[in-house]
């Protein structure tokens, strides 16, 4: 198992190379450059520029320059914002965005699951269509129209909550159900399909025979072998979520990460997009991992040798 | 013989999409302390869905509609649910079918016989419950029940794992055990040693036992008693040897002839009762058989025949066994 992991962690780095060298040639065979954009600068401007950042080195050159400071964790300096390095950017900004994330990892585990388990104890009564009704919403309307509704109703008409700012806990309300509508109706949906499966099971009908009552049942045999397949989504949910939404942070006025990603992009701020993609990678790679192990530690069927 | 269960007229359905599928029409049967019972039929004659609703175990679109199921002078249908589930593993236990699929996967097979014991004598102290988990797998044949006790149920073949169904079954000596096709899934040698392990248990403990399979031979090895079951009713029922040697219904006779015999010529093709088993969505208002009966005659498609003695414990639904039927060259039973 131990032999297994490492091989695991070895992949994930080949993962990782391929992930910076195809964002790397991506950036690098975009027409244009990111000093080529809005205002005229002169010819020996832009030489100079592109000649500060080494922009005229050969691609391998740089290539292996790049992975050799990311190496040292230094994700180069921002193109368009001078004196400020994306390290600077990713140390203010994920804190922000991993809090705010943190905060909806926690209310969506503990909403989804108890919906998805009551909706699948209620198969087919009110509760259950309730709660497929609410994950329905989730799923299909976008997080800004959420987002809106949501600040008109508490902030513009009740006053009861701030629109903006992350400054007492009264600021994280809207923002965390905004962030977390989607994976609430995700991981609810999922969880109730996957209960109702195993309860389905002939181990179950054992369990039954054995005068096992109803909760003793489902605690005891069921949503171990149900949260399987909600493993598998949480990983990715839990990167998805602490790194933080471009609409939930724009919306919200929360300075995190999700923001700079998008205005990187629209920017040409090169090393920022690349950085936060690499940052980003990494995040869900490592959450990948931590799935596998968490596998090897619910299923004993599990051995990866 | 005193019965431990009564079974009468018994009537379950599921309610499907395409309407009510009546599984079993009104069956009635007893079983004796310490009797074993064998209920023949082929797949979807109702066998499993009578043992099924004796504790209640169906899935949630069965309906029982009609009868009652009385153990020890209570009758488990009317049972509040909380009352059955101190019956459930404790007085009556059951055996499934697939041994692959009825432990579950994630727990430590000696801790599923464990937890059989501790829900119906939670005060017992763990030691000794596992003393008696390890005696257990002594008695199935476990080998090595220390070191197996902590394995997972992937790590047991398929008759090792019914052996622990088999532990689990008879860890609180019930006063019945149901076991539903235990050995279909299983090797023919494996097969033979569980029967046999379920016979040395039941002289043991003098437990009763239901034992269902569609396997005449498994019955003749095992058996006191069989009910043999057709279209959701009982077609006939004798003692163990009556059903062999003094056949009362065509079905069972159908039934018979389908064994294969060893000393058969290869030559000749195995014999086959021809047709299906009937639609229970919309069954026949006469004889279930009588489509596929090759001395049915007009009556037997439009009138169930009663269910009627023809010998000492030994009873015949076919209008042939009538006191009054026939006896011309049509009827196997007055030549």
């Amino acid at each position: 198992m131990v032999r297994y992991f490492i091989k695991r962690l070895g992949m994930m780095l080949i993962a990782l190379f391929l992930i910076i060298l195809v964002t790397f040639v991506i950036m690098h065979s975009i027409p244009g450059g990111p000093f080529t954009s809005d205002r005229n600068v002169s010819k020996e401007v832009e030489e100079a520029l592109n000649e500060k950042y080494h922009l005229n080195d050969p691609l391998p050159k740089q290539f292996f320059d790049y992975v050799g400071n990311l190496l040292h964790g230094d994700f180069g300096p921002s193109y368009r914002f001078t004196g400020k390095t994306v390290n600077d950017f990713i140390a203010n900004g994920f804190p922000v965005s991993a809090k705010l994330g943190g905060v909806t990892i926690l209310f969506v585990i503990l909403a989804s699951i108890p919906m998805g388990i009551l909706a699948a104890i209620k198969n087919g009564k009110w509760q259950d269509m309730l709660v497929m009704a609410v994950a329905t919403i989730g799923v299909t309307i976008p997080s800004f129209v959420i987002a809106s509704i949501l600040i008109y109703i508490f902030s513009f008409r009740m006053g009861a909550l701030p629109s903006f700012g992350l400054d007492s806990w009264k600021g994280y309300v809207l923002p965390v159900i905004t962030l977390g509508g989607y994976s609430i109706s995700y991981l609810a949906r999922q969880m109730r399909s996957s209960l109702l499966e195993v309860m389905g099971q002939d181990y179950i009908r054992t369990a039954r025979a054995k005068g096992l009552s109803e909760p003793k049942i489902i605690i005891r045999h069921a949503l171990r072998n149900a949260m399987i397949p909600v493993i598998t989504v949480l990983g990715p949910t839990v990167a998805n979520l602490l790194t933080g939404s471009f609409v939930v942070e724009k919306i919200f006025a929360v300075p995190g990460l999700g923001v700079h990603f998008v205005n990187s992009v629209t920017m040409r701020d090169y090393t920022t997009i690349m950085g936060v993609t690499i940052f980003y990678a990494t995040f869900l790679l490592a959450m990948v991992f931590i799935v596998d192990v968490f596998y090897c530690l619910i299923d004993p069927r599990i051995k990866y040798d | 013989m005193e019965p431990i269960l009564k079974i009468e007229n018994l009537k379950t359905s599921f309610m499907t999409s395409n309407g009510e599928v009546q599984a079993v029409r009104g069956v009635s049967l007893t079983v004796g302390k310490g009797e074993i019972l064998g209920i023949v039929g082929e797949s979807g004659s109702g066998k499993s869905v009578t043992a099924m609703s004796v504790l209640r175990l169906l899935s949630d679109t069965a309906r029982i509609k009609e009868g009652t199921i009385t153990f020890k002078g209570q009758d488990l249908i009317k049972m509040p649910k909380k009352e059955l589930r101190g019956i459930r593993g404790e007085k009556i236990s059951m055996i499934f079918q697939d041994p692959m699929s009825s432990l579950n996967p994630l727990i430590p097979v000696g801790r599923q016989v464990e937890e059989m014991i501790r829900e119906h004598d939670p005060d017992r102290r763990k030691e000794e419950v596992k003393k008696d988990v390890l005696e257990l797998f002594e008695k199935v044949r476990i080998p090595e029940p220390e070191k197996r006790y902590g394995c997972f149920p992937h790590e047991f073949s398929g008759g090792m794992r019914q052996r622990v169904m088999i532990a689990m079954a008879l860890a609180n000596k019930p006063d019945l055990l149901i076991a539903d096709e235990p050995t279909t899934a299983l090797d023919v040698t494996i097969q033979d040693q569980i029967l046999r392990q379920l016979r040395e248990l039941e002289k043991e403990y003098g437990t009763s036992i239901i034992f269902i399979t569609h396997d005449l031979g498994v019955v003749a090895e095992l058996c006191d008693r069989v009910a043999v079951m057709y279209g959701g009713l009982i077609m006939e029922e004798a003692p163990i040897d009556d059903i062999f040697e003094k056949t009362g219904h065509p079905y069972t006779m159908g039934l018979l002839a389908s064994v294969p015999d060893m000393d058969q010529d290869k030559e000749i093709r195995l014999q086959s009762i021809p047709g299906s088993p009937p639609d229970m969505t919309n069954p026949p208002k006469g004889c279930p058989f009588a489509p596929r009966c090759p001395y049915a005659r007009q009556l037997c498609a439009s009138e169930l025949p009663d269910f009627v003695q023809v010998g000492e414990g030994h009873r015949s639904r076919c209008f042939l066994r009538y006191s009054d039927a026939p006896a011309d060259a049509n009827n196997p039973f007055r030549k």
